[in-house]
Parts: structure tokens; C-alpha cells; sequence
């Protein structure tokens, strides 16, 4: 039997596509994390994103806008949870559940007028070398712009966290906001532009759901994505580097099940669907049970309310 | 000019707008709900008008009310045992889900057969199906430190699927051409109806027990005294020596109880079989109206009472002004942001002093 690298190759591709939402809200979420705040609403702003993104892009017509548009929808809902938990002092598990149930509901009341509209064709970059050479042109070549960003996002991410000041910073405000205070940085400011960070790429996930990946507007379209992503934060260990193996595992999951089904590999179509997320219960398990690693990781005061007496 | 107002912490947090706030949380969200009609191009009086008062204004519409607070006040009884001592369960969807498939699968094994004994049989399978579902993120939680938001919540999606799986396929009404559904139950394993004509049913005394035994138990047992310490601090806690991982199991349990017995009532109840879709999201909703009723078992009844109006609203003004029904979320989450942004007053004092020149 021989198999066909070019085949390999692009099942490679596929992976990696549908694992860019998942690089993209967890790189965010994971900022927003290491500066102390744990924003459940990931699920809300990302089909914020999805809905803004696609109405944008049917209404003007400019994939530029659309994409841009996306991000500062993503940030502008995330203003909510920021002003709520930053300035109101509320408490983040319950601001984030209220995120997302308010982002579903307002992206489906947008998105009504939008169902079954089909969306437009997204450029790809290097179009030309798709078949140059076997095997890596799919796995490298003619994808979006979005695409590459994504994979390039982990590297920054963790350069920014761990060579630059302002990443100091950030993990500086997450693990000790009190003795972040007194050195005079402004924690408040600081967990503020995380968070508002935070949502800008859950936006931007959204967005290449809606108009390249799928691109049309589904109720519910983002399916759990935002909640996978939030647990493989966890999975990371607040590491940029290992988002991005934790979201291939999980893009190779939601490949597979379409391959299976594709091949009539003779298990009931839900037990696939359910994979990725009885995965994810297994993962955090594995992940969880040292408890001292994770204590070492994890952002000491995440979740935690920081209010500073004038 | 020194400024106008000056925010002052208070000592203690205030006791009269602990219950103030939920009211201030609610005027605001009809204002804001108001705002987006108008944005939205309708007029706004008209619009609440038919979300919030025309479906409750004959008898159907106020028993309708009641069809729908009741799971989601049951619900919340049992969530409020977990937000009460810090443990975030908010998965009841799937906790709901999953005591609707045990009890209906012991509904269809009895379904040509009548008998006292069977709906006895179905509500306790319920009970105990949303109980071992519950089960999963606690034990995960005690014994092996795994986070019990992500696992309850992806074991939501899960239950879904397992219900989808079993009415598409091996459960499927035989006599049903085809329909994602199963057989009827007998009559037997059905909750009585209360009036004739109308769709309100025996649920509703569950959900009035779980009022009162955990009313009793949040203060008059040691457990509630646990729960309430835990609650306020962890550290407190362990210092008291309470067992911790025994306590987070049990508030799980009287939980997934709690959501299980929800489930038993959806699918006995009016519709009396079971179908892919046994419940419009009341295991999420029911964190709302734990919260605004400031998990006090009295300010549940209240607060299911008042959300269980935006599912109702979401209907009526979408067939009588084609508002979206998604409206009813977007109420949802909002008074959720209003009632944990008025919190601020509990906290802190806002005074106004005259301008000093």
C-alpha cells in the first residue's frame, strides 16, 4: 500500500486550520490570565466576533473592515466584564457566565437577518506555490492571513511574556498585585488592556469561523470552541508554546471525526461529536492531578479581586 | 473645586440593599431592554408591554409563568448549595439532560404498564441519574484537583449528545416513522396535571419542598453553617477542620438531585416522552436566578418567578411584533451585569458633599 504524502500532507493543513480559533482565544485568554483575571466569558465574545465579522463583511463588503471590525467587537464586550470586575470589583466567574450567555443571545438577535447568506471568498497568500513541493506546499502555503498569524502567535506571545518589560509586567500585576501597587504600577490599568486584549482575539477567532473557515453565519456557530479554549489554558500551563500543541490535538480530534464519519466508520455520529469534549475532561485530569505543578504555574492572585484603598 | 462625590468603603456590607439591589438590578435591565427595542426600531413601551405584561395577563399565561419558574426554581435551590460554598457547578444543563434520559428510559420500560408504583420509581431515577452526573466534577474536583467549571460544562455538551444518540436511535418510538422521539409514557408514569386545560403540573410541589428543606438546612443545620463558612473562606475552613472533599460531593449531589428532579418534571410533565430537546437552556438561566435571588431560598421563588417572564416574553413579542425571541437571553445576561454591578453599593457608600470652593 502506498500512501500518498501529498494526502498526509494535506490532512496536515486541515489540523492545523481548524485549530486556529482555538490559538487565537486561548493566546488571548491566556494574557488576560496571567494578569490575574479569569474571563469565562470567551464562548460570549467569541461568537461576538463571528456575528461582527460576517455582518461587517456582507454589509461593506471589505474583508479588511470585517476583520478589524471583529477584533473591536470582541474588545468592546469585553469592556463590560473589565468595567464590571476592575472598576465595580464584581466576581469573575459570574461576570464571564453573564458574558457569554449576553454575547449568545445578542450575536443570535443580530445574526437573524444574516442566516443563509453565503459568504465571500477570503484571499490566500502564496496561492502560486501550492503544489511546488510535495507534502509541506499544503501544510505552508495558501492560507489566510489569519492563518499565519496564528501560528506565529505562541512564539510572540511568549517572547512578550518573558523578554519584554511590559511582559514583566503583565506577569508581575497576575502574580503580586500588591507588591506590583506598591512599585507604582497601576494594576488596575494593566488587567484593564489585558483584558480588553483578551477580547480582541477572541474577535478575531470568532471572525475566522464565520468568514474562512466556515464562512456563514450559524446560530451558536462557535459550538463549545470558547470553552475548549479556556480549558487549554489550563492545559498549557499558562505556556504560550504548549497552546499551540494542545490545539492541534484537539483540531486532529475534530478532523478525524469528520474522516471517520467520511470513510462510514460504523460508530454513532454523537460519540464522535462528544470526543473532543470527553478529551478534554480526560486532559485536565491528567493535567490537574500533580497539584504542586499546577499550583507553580497558575497566576497566584488569578480570579481574585484586587481594590486598592485611595 | 474638590469633587462632588466621594466613594467611602463601608465597614459592613449593607443587609437592606443585600435584598434592595436585585429590584435596582431588574429597573435597570427594563430600561436598558427598553433602549435596545428603541435601537432596534420598536417602540419601547409597546414592547415591554407585550414581553413582560400581556403573557401573564389571563389565567393560561400565569400558569404558564408557573410551568416555567418551576424547574428553573428547583434548579437554583440546588445550584445555590454550590455558590453558597464556593463551588462553581454550572453544568446543571447536562445534570437535567442526563436525569431526563434515566428517568424516561425507566419510564419506557414500564410503558404499557400502569401502576402507583412506577411514577415513584421515575422520579427517584431522575433524581439519582442528575445525581451521578454531578457526581463526575466533584469526585474529579476532590480527588484529582481538575477544574469543576470546564468539566461540568463540557459534560453539558456531552449529555446532549447521549440524549440525541438514544432518540435518534436505540430508544426511537418503533411505531413513530422516524421522528427524533420516543414512545409516550403510560399514564401512569406521568405527573398529574393540576387544572384541567391547562399545562401546570405536579412539579411544582418538588420544586416548593426543595424551598423548604433547604431553608431549613442553609440555617438550622451544621451543614448550612459548613457551607456558609467554606463559602466565605477556604482557609477558615480547613482551620475549623470541616471535611472539605465530603461537603463539595454532597453540594453536588443535592444539586444534580435538584436538576434531575427538573428533568423528571420536563418529560412527565406535558410533553410525556422523551425528545431531543427536553430543555430550552434552564440549567444555565438557573444561575441567573441564583443569583438574583441572592441564593435565599424565599428570593428564589421570587427571582424564577421574574426570569421565568423574559421565556415567556421572548414568545409573545416575537408572534405579536416579530421581536427576536433570542431577547429573552439577551435579558437574561443582562440583569446578571446589573445585579453584580449594583453590588458595588453593598460594598461601598456613595456620597454626595457640596462643592468646596
Amino acid at each position: 500500500m502506498t500512501i500518498d504524502i501529498n494526502f498526509v500532507g494535506l490532512i496536515i493543513a486541515s489540523i492545523m486550520a481548524s485549530s486556529v480559533p482555538l490559538i487565537l482565544a486561548s493566546c488571548g485568554e491566556l494574557i488576560t490570565e496571567r494578569s490575574g483575571v479569569l474571563n469565562l466569558g470567551v464562548e460570549g465574545m467569541m461568537i461576538i466576533g463571528a456575528i461582527s465579522g460576517f455582518a461587517l463583511m456582507t454589509v461593506t463588503g471589505n474583508l479588511f473592515i470585517a476583520v478589524i471590525g471583529a477584533m473591536l467587537a470582541g474588545v468592546l464586550i469585553s469592556t463590560i466584564f473589565a468595567f464590571l470586575t476592575q472598576t465595580l470589583i464584581t466576581n469573575h466567574v459570574a461576570t464571564g457566565l453573564a458574558l457569554t450567555i449576553f454575547g449568545i443571545g445578542i450575536s443570535a438577535m443580530i445574526g437573524k437577518n444574516f442566516v443563509g447568506i453565503p459568504g465571500k471568498e477570503f484571499p490566500v497568500l502564496f496561492g502560486n506555490l501550492k503544489d511546488a513541493i510535495p507534502f509541506l506546499s499544503p501544510i505552508l502555503f495558501g492560507h489566510s492571513v489569519v492563518f499565519y498569524f496564528a501560528f506565529a502567535l505562541p512564539f510572540v506571545t511568549n517572547y512578550f511574556l518573558k523578554k519584554t518589560k511590559i511582559g514583566l509586567i503583565v506577569r508581575a500585576v497576575g502574580d503580586s498585585p500588591d507588591s506590583a501597587s506598591n512599585q507604582g504600577i497601576n494594576v488596575r490599568l494593566v488587567r484593564y488592556l489585558c483584558i480588553l486584549y483578551g477580547g480582541a482575539m477572541c474577535g478575531l477567532a470568532g471572525a475566522y469561523l464565520s468568514m474562512i473557515y466556515t464562512p456563514q453565519w450559524i446560530e451558536n456557530m462557535t459550538g463549545g470552541r470558547g470553552w475548549i479554549a479556556l480549558a487549554l489554558v489550563v492545559f498549557s500551563t499558562w505556556n504560550p508554546i504548549k497552546i499551540l500543541i494542545g490545539a492541534m490535538i484537539f483540531g486532529g480530534l475534530t478532523i478525524v471525526q469528520f474522516h471517520m464519519q467520511a470513510i462510514g466508520v460504523r460508530i454513532p455520529v454523537q460519540f464522535l461529536t462528544a470526543l473532543p469534549y470527553i478529551v478534554t475532561i480526560i486532559v485536565l485530569v491528567v493535567i490537574s492531578r500533580d497539584s504542586r505543578k499546577i499550583r507553580l504555574s497558575t497566576p497566584s492572585s488569578l480570579g481574585k479581586s484586587f481594590y486598592k484603598d485611595n | 473645586m474638590e469633587n462632588l462625590i466621594k466613594i467611602i468603603k463601608r465597614d459592613q456590607p449593607s443587609r437592606t440593599i443585600f435584598f434592595l439591589t436585585p429590584v435596582l438590578a431588574i429597573f435597570l435591565t427594563l430600561v436598558a431592554g427598553g433602549l435596545i427595542f428603541y435601537i432596534l426600531g420598536f417602540e419601547p413601551f409597546e414592547a415591554l408591554k407585550f414581553f413582560f405584561i400581556v403573557p401573564i395577563a389571563d389565567m393560561y399565561g400565569f400558569s404558564e409563568l408557573l410551568l416555567k419558574a418551576t424547574p428553573l426554581c428547583l434548579i437554583a435551590i440546588g445550584l445555590s448549595f454550590c455558590f453558597k460554598s464556593n463551588n462553581w457547578n454550572i453544568g446543571a444543563e447536562g445534570q437535567l439532560t442526563f436525569g431526563a434520559i434515566v428517568s424516561g428510559g425507566v419510564a419506557l420500560l414500564f410503558y404499557n404498564q400502569e401502576g402507583f408504583y412506577i411514577l415513584p420509581i421515575v422520579i427517584l431515577a431522575g433524581a439519582i441519574g442528575g445525581m451521578l452526573y454531578a457526581s463526575i466534577p466533584a469526585i474529579l474536583k476532590t480527588y484529582f484537583n481538575t477544574n469543576e467549571i470546564l468539566v461540568s460544562l463540557m459534560l453539558v455538551y456531552v449529555s446532549k449528545l447521549i440524549l440525541d444518540y438514544l432518540v435518534v436511535g436505540p430508544w426511537s418510538n418503533p411505531e413513530g416513522f422516524n421522528f427524533p422521539e420516543t414512545r409516550q409514557f403510560s399514564d401512569s408514569a406521568r405527573l398529574p396535571l393540576l387544572a384541567e386545560g391547562l399545562r401546570i403540573h405536579a412539579g411544582i410541589f418538588l420544586a416548593l419542598a426543595a424551598v423548604v428543606i433547604s431553608w431549613f438546612i442553609f440555617y438550622k443545620t451544621y451543614l448550612g453553617f459548613q457551607m456558609k463558612v467554606s463559602g466565605f473562606s477556604l482557609k477558615t475552613a480547613k482551620y475549623a477542620g470541616y471535611k472539605g472533599k465530603k461537603m463539595i460531593i454532597l453540594v453536588f449531589l443535592i444539586s444534580g438531585a435538584c436538576a434531575g428532579l427538573a428533568g423528571v418534571g420536563e418529560i412527565t410533565g406535558p410533553i410525556g416522552q422523551l425528545h431531543r430537546e427536553v430543555s430550552p437552556d434552564y440549567g444555565f438561566t438557573a444561575i441567573i436566578v441564583a443569583f438574583l435571588g441572592r441564593l435565599n431560598p424565599v428570593g428564589i421563588i421570587f427571582a424564577s418567578l421574574i426570569v421565568a417572564i423574559t421565556y415567556l416574553g421572548a414568545e409573545t413579542a416575537q408572534i405579536f411584533m416579530q421581536i427576536p425571541k433570542y431577547t429573552g437571553q439577551v435579558f437574561q445576561g443582562m440583569i446578571l451585569f446589573f445585579l453584580l454591578a449594583s453590588d458595588y453599593l453593598l460594598f461601598f457608600k456613595i456620597k454626595f458633599i457640596g462643592s468646596k470652593k
